[in-house]
């Protein structure tokens, strides 16, 4: 090891030496149980592998020899004739208005209690109960949060959120309820992934900030949530992910009307107050085991809903990616995230390319 | 693989250092320095300061971290125009007695206080926290940019707690970008950045960060700035460069810099305190206690560490 030594001039190179790895251990060394444990293990992930491109492949396939593009721009219309049935055009705009109610109620709320949580409550006895809250929120099945909702919104005093019957009963069931009990599916992301988020922030950032002589309100509101934009808008999107996927709320609370059916009254408050649809209730619907019984229709439709949530997912992996970043200033994400970043009115630090 | 280096043995320096103190604490009048001529140099090419003016003073301060008294009745005036340096080994209380003059001690939970410190002849504590916070203002060990524009980084500091709307170059006020200009020549950060303002500040040098901040922390107008060891994250250019800073920054507001190298206090020191174990062993000007320490605990320390 010692022979480069060069007592003048510059020092000779020392012979190479191979870093080869030592041969790895043959797994027919290994006891029969940790053997069959492998085994095991390479099998299931094989299995998922599969199971994942099967999915998509057949749905793919299934999908497009279904789809048509009238499908997608037709309301469906109650027929017996399947050619004259229409299409999802409601349902997807209901996917999408859902979505947007939910997660305008979910991101302010669940910034704020992140916010709450992490920077003030820390470890008071009422952050740890709003913590397991969110936790019991986050594991309670989604079809008894659509019971508790209709029980809760089906109260007269809050008719005014929800379509009434002709005979003034009020039904519990539109936009807004729905929305309002989706939120909470979303919130303890949008929660988990801020806290995530504010614990990245190293504590001399928020002294440094106090030594400016600010307060804590002015360094949360300038310094925390600018910083923790990308991991607010990977929670958000992560929420609308499973906003989108939910089946049992849109049957219970969104009233099970294929088309969607404001209530008379001003436009946007009776969208909202109204009744409708989701891509999900429509596979349902039409589904082999639904009323309808119309199943191209149903994989047509599923396979739309799967493209939508793959294109989430793929959001959120970009979002993550730019969170990772040292730099969060740059532009890229927060072109996913702008939408978000109005609702909290957080500007961008600078524009693209400028 | 048989000759493997077998690390020196561990020197018990404080005995050795004695002898050579002794020398230099024999100069008959103080201008020769047992420091490499550099830092002379350094030190003799300050500029001459106008005049001098206490702004803070220190009275019989005692700083407590719940039952265990840090500093001890500590006495000492902050003047502008000159740097002060807290010189003293880890734990001696140098750092806790620096963030007590701004009152960053309060952050933490279980700090106490005894004693009177006060800004322009006013007790701190009768003072709004975040006012006296913008009038004594702060430079951390690590540089600690925030995550935004150079520009924002400046511009949060100059407002006294919302930063002005429209943050985007075309909707800034002439008098902001004036101001933040102005902080940022202050900070000699200006030319090196003035091409492009709206670079994240994440992706400048440690050097050039740590000169954002101070830049950021002279952009209030602070009558008093508080370093905590400023340069121990940098590489020597950059501390050169920050040392000539504060240096010339001396005479527009009052200094003190918390350091562990010695040379360094020497370079940039007017006045230099050294602190053990929460008591303050000894005050006065550099020269004076880096050539002729009058305390036998100064002796050794600054003995030591110039060994």
């Amino acid at each position: 090891m010692n022979a480069h030594g060069g007592a003048e001039g510059l020092t000779p190179v020392p012979p190479r030496q191979s870093m080869r790895r030592p041969p790895r251990q043959s797994i027919a060394s290994w006891p029969l149980l940790d053997r069959a444990g492998y085994l095991l293990c390479w099998a299931t992930g094989i299995a998922l592998c599969l199971i994942a491109v099967g999915i998509v492949l057949y749905m793919l396939i299934k999908g497009i020899s279904y789809l048509r593009p009238s499908l997608l721009l037709e309301s469906p219309a109650p027929s017996l004739q399947q050619s004259k049935a229409g299409g999802f055009l409601d349902p997807i705009e209901g996917t999408f208005l859902l979505t947007a109610v939910a997660i305008a109620i979910a991101a302010p709320i669940g910034v704020a209690l992140a916010t709450w949580l992490s920077e003030y409550g820390q470890s008071s006895r009422l952050a740890r109960a709003v913590e397991s809250a969110v936790e019991i929120i986050a594991g309670t099945p989604s079809v008894v949060l659509a019971i508790f909702g209709l029980l809760v919104f089906s109260q007269s005093f809050l008719g005014f959120l929800s379509q009434n019957a002709a005979d003034g009963a009020v039904t519990g069931q539109s936009f807004l309820t729905a929305g309002a009990i989706m939120a909470l599916l979303a919130l303890p992301l949008i929660v988990g992934a801020a806290r995530e988020g504010l614990a990245q922030i190293p504590d001399r950032t928020r002294e440094a900030s106090h030594a400016l002589g600010k307060t804590r309100a002015t360094t949360i509101r300038h310094v925390l949530l600018p910083s923790i934009r990308p991991n607010i808008a990977e929670g958000v999107v992560l929420g609308m992910g499973r906003v989108i996927g939910d089946t049992a709320i849109v049957i219970i609370l969104l009233g099970g009307t294929l088309k969607t059916e404001p209530e008379n009254g001003t436009p946007i408050l009776g969208l909202l107050r109204g009744t409708g649809s989701t891509l999900t209730n429509y596979v349902y619907y039409n589904s082999p085991a639904g009323e309808g019984n119309a199943h191209e229709k149903a994989y047509a439709a599923a396979f739309v809903l799967l493209m939508i949530v793959l294109a989430l997912n793929f959001a959120v992996t970009r979002i993550s990616g730019a969170g990772n970043r040292v730099d969060r200033t740059g532009g890229g994400w927060w072109r996913i995230a702008g939408a978000q970043g109005l609702i909290l009115r957080l500007r961008p630090a600078r524009e693209p390319g400028s | 693989m048989t000759d493997q280096v077998t690390p020196p043995p561990v020197r018990r320096i404080a005995v050795e250092r004695e002898p050579r103190v002794a020398a230099p604490t024999a100069s008959p009048n103080g201008t020769t320095a047992p420091q490499p001529s550099a830092s002379a140099r350094l030190r003799a090419e300050r500029p001459p300061v106008g005049s001098v003016r206490e702004r803070m003073r220190v009275e019989s301060v005692w700083l407590a971290y719940g039952d265990n008294w840090v500093v001890r009745d500590v006495s000492l005036p902050v003047r502008q125009g000159e740097v002060l340096a807290l010189i003293g080994a880890s734990g001696s209380g140098k750092t806790t007695l620096l963030r007590s003059l701004n009152r960053l001690t309060e952050v933490t939970a279980g700090a106490a206080r005894a004693g009177q410190i006060s800004l322009d002849g006013q007790e701190i504590h009768g003072l709004e926290v975040n006012a006296l916070r913008r009038r004594v203002s702060m430079v951390f060990q690590q540089p600690n940019p925030f995550p935004m524009s150079i520009f924002d980084n400046v511009a949060y500091a100059l407002a006294e707690q919302s930063p002005p709307r429209g943050r985007r170059r075309r909707r800034r006020s002439a008098e902001l970008e004036h101001a933040v200009n102005d902080a940022l020549r202050r900070a000699g950060l200006y030319e090196e950045v003035a091409g492009d303002l709206d670079r994240s500040a994440l992706n400048l040098s440690g050097g050039q960060q740590q000169r954002l901040c101070i830049a950021r922390a002279l952009a209030a107008q602070p009558e008093v700035l508080l370093l905590d060891e400023p340069c121990s994250a940098l590489d020597p250019i950059s501390t050169a460069t920050i040392e000539e800073l504060i240096v010339a920054l001396r005479e527009s507001v009052a200094i003190v810099i918390v350091t562990h190298n010695l040379q360094q206090a020497f370079r940039v020191a007017d006045h230099v305190a050294f602190m053990h174990l929460g008591e303050l062993v000894e005050y006065g000007p550099g020269e004076q206690v880096f050539d002729r320490p009058a305390q036998q605990r100064t002796r050794e320390y600054i003995g030591g560490a110039f060994g």
